[in-house]
């Protein structure tokens, strides 16, 4: 384990050692909230930020497994490519925003867009979520062990969205769907994979997109 | 009756200038259809342009330079306030931003070509940058768009600048649109989309919101590449003096200001027609932004939206700007509009030089187009010579009115070599009515 440590080396020299390196252990101190941190990896490291972290923590995430024990500011895990980023507190706005792949876990609550235009990747959020979550998300899972807020899924295209709480409302275009059992098993894993055990894959509800808006039409154009 | 022998008790036809035959067609079809207009290009009304702007030439009071003889230089650095790797280009003049999508690879292969035999940059567009504009382009533009579509790390390292979009001129404060006959299964899975669907893109970032937030996001930028490569923001003319302060607060190494005539794939026409500013207009606040905060010619600027001729190239310079990109006029330069066409453009109920269904994927030039059939129409070679062309004819041309006015740079061409035409030119620019030593607004009249 290489200790690296803020209140002596500036962001720059920390992110340039991170991704310059090939694999590993890092622990990144005092933190103190920085945004921009251990971004643009794309080893396989194993990068533990003790504290909380600002905007865009681990952001264009490829390979490597960071944990962060802290909160995290808006875009955690941006456009996150591969490997897996997780978030001990909780995570503010447009957590895992475009992230193409990998998985984000999110122990605590996430705020509004958690998940919006999400590409591939998968997100477990064991609080809640806030507004526009999965907004004009495209593929990919978003599994919320809790509640999700207002307009969940706007405009969503083919991301599933697990919730096990209550939806305050849904978004234009988003629907509730029958729970298949491939969907089932993609939540058992993804629980699974983000180390949720003592929250069973029964009781969740399974919402997706129902594909009125994939052609502009005049009759639809109330939900626009 | 003609009009020669017409019964005197009654008036002839007449067209009302209010309900024209266009207005008149609108209404037509908007009954018939139920949905907007939506189509490609930029806005075709009538507007204050660059050839409401004069150059005065030299004479008693100033030298010229011999042509053909006398050096006028055109080259130019963009991103010289933080990045570690500036842009040199040879030319002012780059080539706008449009995405594989709106474009089929052959056009985005012959942009690449085009520019680098003129020693000037090319830019991605919504969707990513494929391989072959990145082979094709020796100095790449990477467009960082609300969307997000196709974007990749190691893409955005192997870009040489960041083009973080704000907006553009045809649509400010409007997204994408990509109707679903040109989401062939290479756009689609670029863009992480079903095959065939319309595909919007979003008119806001996802991650940021407001001047505040986009520093860090510039911040991150810079961090994921080592500080090398310059940050562009562009934006939609509409309020330039706000938009360019914020932007330089922000920390951009260059500004990209792109005017209402700015095209796009497919947008609103009511959009494209009613929202934003001309680029005439936008320039002058804007490189007043610039002068206010002492950043001028520290933060480049690159202007665009309507720039034809070397004309318009010099007078965007001598307003202040510190280049130019072109999209529609690069495009024309491919084959788009060409006479030969003429039947084919007939059978689209079109005619050369009115084309502008580029949002249906039927462009008979093979441009905006994901049919390989008609795709396969551009040679992507000779489209890259013809490019190249004209790249030096603006070039050209713009160093021709430099040496008349005795410049031995296109960027020593200043608001003093120019005058207005008239009086909205004059009062947009506030540079003086030709003959005259006012301009509307001026101070103390």
């Amino acid at each position: 384990m290489k200790t690296l440590d803020l209140r002596t080396a500036p962001l720059r020299e920390i992110n340039r050692i991170l991704q310059n390196e090939h694999e590993g252990f890092y622990e990144i101190r005092n933190s103190s909230g920085q945004h921009a941190l251990a971004v643009g990896l794309t080893a396989p490291l194993s990068v533990t930020i003790d504290g909380h972290a600002g905007y865009y923590a681990a952001g264009m995430n490829q390979n490597a497994r960071i944990i962060i024990n802290g909160n995290v500011g808006q875009g955690v895990a941006e456009n996150m490519m591969s490997g897996s980023v997780h978030v001990k507190g909780c995570a503010s706005s447009s957590a895992g925003a475009t992230a193409q792949g990998g998985l984000l876990v999110i122990d605590g609550d996430a705020g509004a867009r958690c998940g919006i235009s999400l590409k591939g990747a998968n997100i477990v959020v064991r609080g809640s979520v806030g507004h526009m979550s999965a907004f004009m998300a495209q593929s990919g899972n978003l599994v919320i062990c809790g509640d999700a807020g207002d307009a969940l899924g706007d405009s969503l295209y083919e991301t599933r969205i697990f919730v096990k709480g209550k939806v305050r409302s849904l978004g234009a275009d988003c629907e509730e769907k029958e729970m298949t059992p491939q969907d089932l098993e993609i939540l058992s894993s993804l629980l699974n994979d983000a180390g949720i055990h003592d929250i069973s894959a029964s009781g969740f509800h399974v919402y997706g997109s129902a594909r009125t808006l994939y052609h502009f039409h005049v009759d639809n154009a109330s939900a626009y | 009756m003609t009009k020669n022998h017409h019964d005197v008790t009654k008036t002839f036809p007449r067209y009302s200038a209010t309900f024209d035959e266009f207005t008149i067609s609108q209404i037509q079809r908007a009954a018939a259809t139920g949905i907007y207009d939506i189509r490609g290009g930029g806005t075709k009304r009538k507007l204050p342009h660059f050839d409401d702007l004069l150059f005065l030439g030299a004479s008693m009071s100033r030298y010229p330079l011999e042509g053909y003889r006398e050096r006028c230089g055109t080259d130019v650095v963009l991103g010289t306030r933080f990045a570690k790797k500036p842009i040199y280009l040879k030319t002012p003049v780059t080539i706008a931003g449009m995405s594989f999508g709106a474009l089929s690879a052959q056009a985005k292969e012959a942009l690449g070509r085009g520019a680098t035999a003129a020693g000037t940059s090319t830019t991605t567009g919504d969707g990513g940058m494929t391989p072959e504009e990145r082979r094709h382009s020796a100095t790449l533009v990477y467009q960082y768009l609300p969307s997000r579509y196709g974007m990749n790390p190691d893409d955005l390292r192997k870009a040489d600048a960041i083009e973080i979009v704000i907006g553009q001129g045809a649509k400010p404060g409007g997204g994408g649109m990509l109707l679903g006959q040109k989401i062939s299964e290479r756009v689609a899975k670029m863009r992480d989309l079903p095959v065939g669907i319309d595909q919007r893109s979003a008119c806001r970032h996802p991650d940021w919101t407001g001047p505040d937030d986009l520093e860090i996001k510039i911040e991150e930028l810079r961090e994921i590449t080592n500080h090398e490569k310059p940050i562009y923001i562009k934006v939609g003319a509409s309020r330039p003096y706000y938009d360019i302060s914020l932007a330089v607060k922000a920390g951009a190494d260059v500004v990209v200001l792109d005017g209402m005539q700015g095209g796009t794939a497919a947008t609103q026409e009511v959009f494209i027609e009613h929202v934003g500013i001309p680029i005439l207009a936008a320039i002058r606040p804007a490189v007043q932004a610039l002068q206010d905060l002492g950043m001028h010619r520290k933060v480049q600027l690159v202007v665009s939206g309507g720039i034809r001729t070397g004309a318009d190239v010099a007078k965007a310079l001598a307003l202040g700007a510190d280049a130019v990109a072109i999209g529609t006029a690069a495009l024309i330069a491919l084959g788009d509009q060409s006479p030969d066409l003429a039947s084919e453009y007939a059978n689209l109920g079109a005619k050369p030089g009115t084309y502008d269904d580029w949002q249906d994927g039927h462009d008979p030039a093979g441009i905006t187009t994901q049919d390989p059939e008609l795709a396969q129409r551009l040679d992507p070679i000779l489209g890259g010579r013809r490019l190249a062309n004209y790249l030096s004819v603006l070039t050209m041309e713009a160093q021709t009115l430099a040496r008349a006015c005795g410049k031995s740079h296109v960027h020593n061409l200043e608001p003093e070599d120019l005058v207005a035409l008239t009086l909205e030119a004059a009062a947009m620019t506030q540079l003086p009515l030709a003959g005259t030593n006012w301009y509307p607004g001026k101070p103390g009249y």
